[in-house]
Order: C-alpha cells, then structure tokens, then sequence
C-alpha cells in the first residue's frame, strides 16, 4: 500500500545556525522503498541534513520545506518526528550513564511503537533476534547507553534500534565508519531488510563508497556546501571513489 | 495565601496535602525549660532522662549557630515559633482500622500499608510528636528482635536505653543534636539479638501535618554480634507558606560482625529545615551502610557518620542530593578510621537545578595507630542550568602513612546532544532529562530496596516535569 507522496520530500532547504547559512537549497526525493546516498568532503553539510530532518533544536531553517509522506516535518518537535517514524544513525552516538540497555530499548519502543509492542515474549523474542543476528552479546543489556562503547559497539547498538523500531525513514550518518567489513555487511543486511519491498525508505550518508556495495543505492547525490550538485545512480559513487571531489567542486562553483 | 500561589509553592510536589488538625494535645509555640521538663513529665519518664534532656536544653540554648554551612538560611529560623510538642492521637495502635480515620488516609495515599503488606518486617508510623502505628511480624518477635517506638522502648527497655542512649551522638555534639535530645519524641528503638539476621527491612515514616510543627524524633538501633538489619525511612509534609523544623538524632550501634543498613528517601515539603545528626559506631568486623536519598526540604544539613572502632570494620555512605528552586541540600559523610584494617567508601551525587544549591561537605580521618586502611571518596555532581550551584567540601586527615586513600570528584552538565539523542528515540524533552537524571541516580537507586528505587525514579520525573524552558 505505496502511498503516492514520496517518504521524504525535501525542497528548497535552506539552514544554519547563528546567522551562518550551512544548507543552502537543497531538493531531495525518497519514493517508497528506495534507498539514496548522500557523498560529500567532511563539513559539506551531511550531518546538519540529517539534525534538521530529526529536528536539532540549533539549527535555523531560514526557507523552504521538509515532509514526511506529505506532512510537514518542521512543525514537530524532534520526539514526534520519531514517533512518526523518522530514525537518525548517529555520527556521534551520545552516551547516558546508568541508563541500561534493556531499559532504554524496552522505554524506546513503548514510546515510538507503542507499549504493547514493548512487552512481553513477543519482544524479548525480537530482542533477542536481533541482537544475534547483529552479534551483540547480551550481556549488552546490562551496560550503561554507548557508556564505554567502542566505536563498532555504538555502530552496531544504533542499528539494533533501527531495527527495533521500524521507521518509515531511516537516515544513517556515516554508519559504515568504525565498523569493519562484517559490520558493514551486517548493517548492510539490516537496511535492506528495513527497506526493500517496504514503504519505508533510507537516506545512507557516508564518504566511503564501501557500505554502498552491499546496500545498491537507488541514487546517490553529492553535496558540496550545502548544495546537492550531482545526483546519478550507484556508478557515481565508484567514481567520487576514483576521481575525488575536485573536478565537481571545479563544476559548482563555475555554474554558480 | 491566595489559591493560585498556593499552587505554585506546592509546584509539583506530590505529598502536600494536609489533614484538618485534630490536636489531642499541643504544647503553645516556644521553648523554655519548662517546655522541655512538661514534656518529660507527659511521658512519664524516669529522672535520669528529664536530667538529659534539661542539660541539653542548656547547651541549645548556650550554644552558637554553626559559622558554615547556609549561615543566612539557618538564621531564618524562629525558634519561638516552632510548636514542639503535638500529639493527634493517645495511642500507638497496632491495627490501621483503629488509627484516627484523616491520618489513616494520610498513611494510606502514602502506600504504608501496601508496603507493610508486601515486603516488610514491621511498620512504625510517626505522624507529628507520637508514633500512631506499629507493627512487627511474629516471627521476628520470637526471635528476641525488639522493635518499638523509642517511648515505648524507654518505657520496656530502661535499662538498655540508658546505656546506648547518648553513647554515639552526645547532646554536645551540635546545636541541633543538643536541641533534639531536649525535646526527643518518637523514632524507633530496635535491638537485634545475636546471630539473627532481619531478612526483609523494617520502615519507619514519618509525617509532618501541622504548620510552624517541630519533630523531632530519636532512633537507636543496637545490631548485637553477628546480626543483621535493614532500616529503611521516609518522610513528607504538607507546603506551607511558613516553615518546620525537622531535627533527628540517629545512633547506631554494630558490635562485633554485625551489619547495619540504614536507608533514607528525604522527601519533605520545601518549607521544613533537616537538621539531622546521624551516627554510627562499627565494632570488630562490623558494616555500617548510611544509603541516603535527600530531595525535599529547604535546607538540609546532614552528613552520615561512620566511627570505625573495631579491626576490620567497614562504612559506606552513598548519597544523592536534589536541590531545586529554593533548595540547599548540604550533605556528605564522615568516616573515622579509629582501628586497622578498616575500609570506608562514600559516593556522593548531586543535581542541582532552577538555582538549587547542591553542597558536599566530607571528613574522613585516619587515626595514627591505624594501620593499612583503605578509602575511597568519589563525588559527582550534575548542573542542570546556569543558575544553579555546586560546592564540595573534602576534607582528609591521614595521620598514617599505610592507609590507601582514593578520591574523585567530577562535575557535568547535561549536553544538548545528550538530550537530542534521547528526544531523537520519542521521548519529550522532560522525559530526556529524567532519564538522564534517573542514570545519574543509579549507583545510588540500586542500592535501595526495589519498591524505594521505583518510587526516587518517579519523583525525580515529576521534579524534570515542566522544567524545560
Ligand atoms: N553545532 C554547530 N555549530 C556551528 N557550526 C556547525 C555546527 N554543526 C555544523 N556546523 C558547521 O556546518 C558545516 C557542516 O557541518 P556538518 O553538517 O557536520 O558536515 P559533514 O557532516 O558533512 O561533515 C561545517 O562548516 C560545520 O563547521
Ligand atoms: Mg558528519
């Protein structure tokens, strides 16, 4: 049941944060089912995106729009966002210390999904699934939230979530880093498994083109001061590989 | 007072009802050694405890203000204005049907009964000067486990009263301890003989209903050799626009392998002064554990005291202070290691929030004939705005050169990102900040009894609630 609206429709945004512009008109499309990459040099604006899509309370969007099949995003506090369903992978995972796993989870997906699908065998099933097909001991529900977390374990604890909660938008930012080639396969899985022949889309941010051979793209657009200024199928991400980003950035700033 | 400012004192407070006062007897305001010898004759008590307390009227009465602490709050204090003796009920019953019907509501709401059905050894509630309830599960009687409101342990046990009584707190120890021996009512006496170990806690609560009340109950717990008790405690009182005074005196005593858990949720109307003496004397191979939770009242002095007397004895103290709006919550701990291989470890936490001072004052001392001790003082405190406030006090005296001494402290603020990521997973901006407050809370929370954590963990919440700006 596709709804015809895209799963996310971002038009014309422009952002920043203390009067400096950082996004500056960016247009973005995710039908149903689709999974898009977003390239780009460190500080292009990948991170600001993916905050102002869950709605970071910093960032000022100064025009344009950002809809979650067809509703307005903007308008919600970062909390509704996720209970409409939108999921960011963060870059930098936050730790909260004494506050465990398992409790965290359970008080997670009560809040987004609901407090039945958060109880019982049903969920402790799911949990445990999840959790062995990520390669997460379970001794991990006892810890303290990414407390102590190597850089692999955050990784892979933000995709437990996503895989627990489900999001019609799933937005991951430079999941792949830190992680090794397992990892990305792992993760990997768990995306497409979220996404294809679903309703649900993904937004991959990454500046590596590793984790986009085992998750094929539909598209792949590159940003450069927050501009998308390229946007191709999974061939332009082998290329970035191969040619850098100079001869776009040679490009934009010529057509600007 | 208007309703509306009525509301905003009580703010989210939960506990600040109060009953109409139905006063059997109740002492005019003001203190005098007459108030302190009317008091001793109502109770009917032996001529060596009137002598006490005469003496330590004197002392209160001679005796400064502490020059620390929060010296401006302390002098806001009217002692003339201060009621110090209420009785609202002539008995102590042992069944709830026959407690007067408003204070039996009261403890209801409060969920004493719930709690005594479900997971306690036995139950004292003290609702202003007197204990209005009591209660204690046969078995432990049988045992030989002594467990009264003091009056009645004065009036049954004279004898071991008058040996304990004094013996950790002297009446000279503070202003407040000499304040609390001259006008004592209430608290529990508990005596725990040899070997037996008290498997679930026995509570205490305590209740303040009047305005302008003073309470000021005595505890004495005696753990003989190789026993074992947990005392758990709770306190609340209505909001009034004009404050109380709560002043306890609290002495343990561990003889030899003995083990003391005393645990405390603090949770009184921000318009009550605690000023509390806690101490607690480890013979050999004794533990003494102070869990103290402190999250209402105005100001709050107290510091929980472990004397260390007997080799390889052992103290704790894990704490957490909430300061809010209003709030000075000055706590902390002292050890002294008196005899070898003793150990001590004290965790302190603090939030501190809406301008809340938060304060850690510790003393730990090492005696020069105590030989390879070990402590550990770790205190963290957490800001939660701009306004607010946190101060540590550490004091160490080592006057032996084996003890091995460790000391942290940290202080944080809760970080936009932390917040975001939790906001990020569906949960409000209150709900982050709980969490967040909750976690920092958990060395403590895991320490308390199950049914205690659940309920510090929902307070806390409703502390966050309408907090974000
Ligand atoms: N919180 C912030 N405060 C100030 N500047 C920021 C903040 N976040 C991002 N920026 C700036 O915005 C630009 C884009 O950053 P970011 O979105 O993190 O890039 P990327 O994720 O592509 O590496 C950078 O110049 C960065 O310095
Ligand atoms: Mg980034």
């Amino acid at each position: 049941m596709a709804s015809d609206k895209p799963v996310l429709e971002i038009s014309n945004l422009h952002a920043g944060i203390d009067d400096t512009p950082i996004l500056r008109g960016i247009n973005l499309e995710i039908p149903a089912g689709e999974i898009h990459a977003i390239m780009g040099r460190n500080g292009s604006g990948k991170t600001t995106t993916a905050n102002i899509i869950m709605g970071h309370p910093d960032f000022d969007v100064t025009d344009g729009t950002v809809e979650l099949d067809g509703g307005d995003l903007l308008e919600m506090e970062p909390w509704e966002r996720a209970r409409e369903g939108v999921f960011l992978s963060f870059q930098y995972p936050q730790a909260v210390p004494g506050l465990q796993v398992g409790n965290f989870l359970r008080k997670t997906v009560a809040a987004i999904r609901g407090e039945d699908v958060a109880k019982g065998a049903e969920f402790r099933k799911t949990l445990k699934d999840a959790m062995t097909e990520l390669d997460i001991d379970r001794s991990f529900l006892g810890r303290y939230v990414n407390d102590g977390f190597s850089g692999g374990e955050k990784k892979r604890f933000e995709i437990l979530q996503l895989m627990l909660l489900q999001p019609k938008l799933a937005i991951l930012d430079e999941t792949d880093s830190g992680l090794d080639i397992d990892g990305i396969r792992t993760v990997a899985k768990g995306i497409n498994a979220a996404v294809r022949g679903t309703d649900s889309g993904a937004l991959i941010i990454t500046h590596y083109s590793r984790i986009l051979e085992h998750v094929q793209p539909d598209k792949v657009h590159v940003l450069i001061k927050g501009r998308i200024v390229k946007s191709g199928g999974p061939e332009l991400a082998l290329e970035l590989e191969e040619r850098g980003y100079e001869w776009l950035e040679t490009e934009a700033e010529n057509s600007a | 007072m208007a309703a509306t400012e009525a509301r905003e004192a009580v703010g989210e407070y939960k506990s600040g009802w109060h009953d109409p006062e139905n006063a059997t007897i109740r002492f005019d305001f003001g203190l005098s050694e007459q108030v302190v010898r009317d008091i001793s004759a109502l109770k009917n008590e032996p001529e060596w405890m009137t002598e006490i307390r005469v003496k330590a009227f004197h002392h209160f009465d001679n005796r400064p203000m502490p020059t620390w602490g929060n010296m401006s709050m302390l002098e806001e204090i009217d002692f003339d204005k201060v009621c110090y003796y209420l009785r609202s009920s002539d008995a102590t019953e042992k069944d709830w049907e026959d407690v007067p019907e408003d204070i039996r509501n009261t403890f209801d709401k409060l969920g004493i009964p719930e709690a005594e059905q479900k997971w306690l050894s036995g139950v004292t509630a003290q609702y202003e000067s007197e204990a209005v309830y009591h209660s204690i599960r046969e078995d432990l009687e049988q045992q030989g486990v002594i467990f009264l409101d003091m009056d009645s342990g004065l009036r049954e046990y004279p004898e071991l009263v008058k040996k304990w009584f004094c013996s950790v707190v002297p009446y000279q120890d503070n202003k407040f301890s000499a304040l609390n021996t001259a006008v004592w009512s209430g608290g529990s006496f508990i005596y725990v003989p040899k070997g037996v170990h008290v498997e679930l806690p026995v509570q205490a609560y305590f209740r303040i209903n009047a305005k302008n009340m003073g309470q000021f109950e005595r505890t004495l717990i005696i753990a003989d050799e190789g026993s074992s008790i947990h005392y758990v405690e709770g306190c609340t009182a209505p909001t009034y626009s004009t404050d109380s005074l709560h002043s306890a005196v609290v002495e343990l005593i561990a003889l030899p392998g003995a083990h003391i858990r005393y645990s405390t949720v603090q949770n009184w109307s921000t318009n009550v002064y605690n000023l509390v003496t806690k101490r607690g004397i480890a013979h050999e191979n004794a533990k003494i554990e102070w869990v103290d939770g402190n999250i209402g009242s105005k100001l709050t002095m107290k510091y929980p005291a472990v004397i260390l007397k007997g080799e390889g004895s052992h103290a704790e103290v894990i704490s957490v202070a909430y300061s809010g709006k209003g709030q000075h919550q000055d706590a902390g701990a002292k050890i002294h290691h008196l005899a070898s291989n003793t150990t001590s470890k004290i965790l302190s936490k603090s939030i501190s929030k809406d301008g809340g001072r938060g304060s850690y004052r510790g003393m730990v001392s090492v005696s020069p004939k105590a030989e390879n001790c070990k402590l550990n003082v770790v205190c963290d405190a957490l800001i939660l705005d701009d306004g607010s406030r946190s101060d540590t006090y550490p004091t160490m005296e080592v006057a032996n050169p084996s003890a091995r001494c460790e000391h942290e402290a940290s202080v944080s603020k809760v970080s936009d990102e932390q917040l975001f990521y939790l906001m990020s997973r569906g949960h409000s901006e209150e709900e982050a900040l709980a969490m967040i407050v909750n976690g920092f809370f958990e060395p403590f929370t895991r320490e308390l009894p199950m049914e205690y954590a659940v309920e510090l963990n929902k307070l806390m919440a409703l502390e966050m609630e309408g907090s974000i700006g």
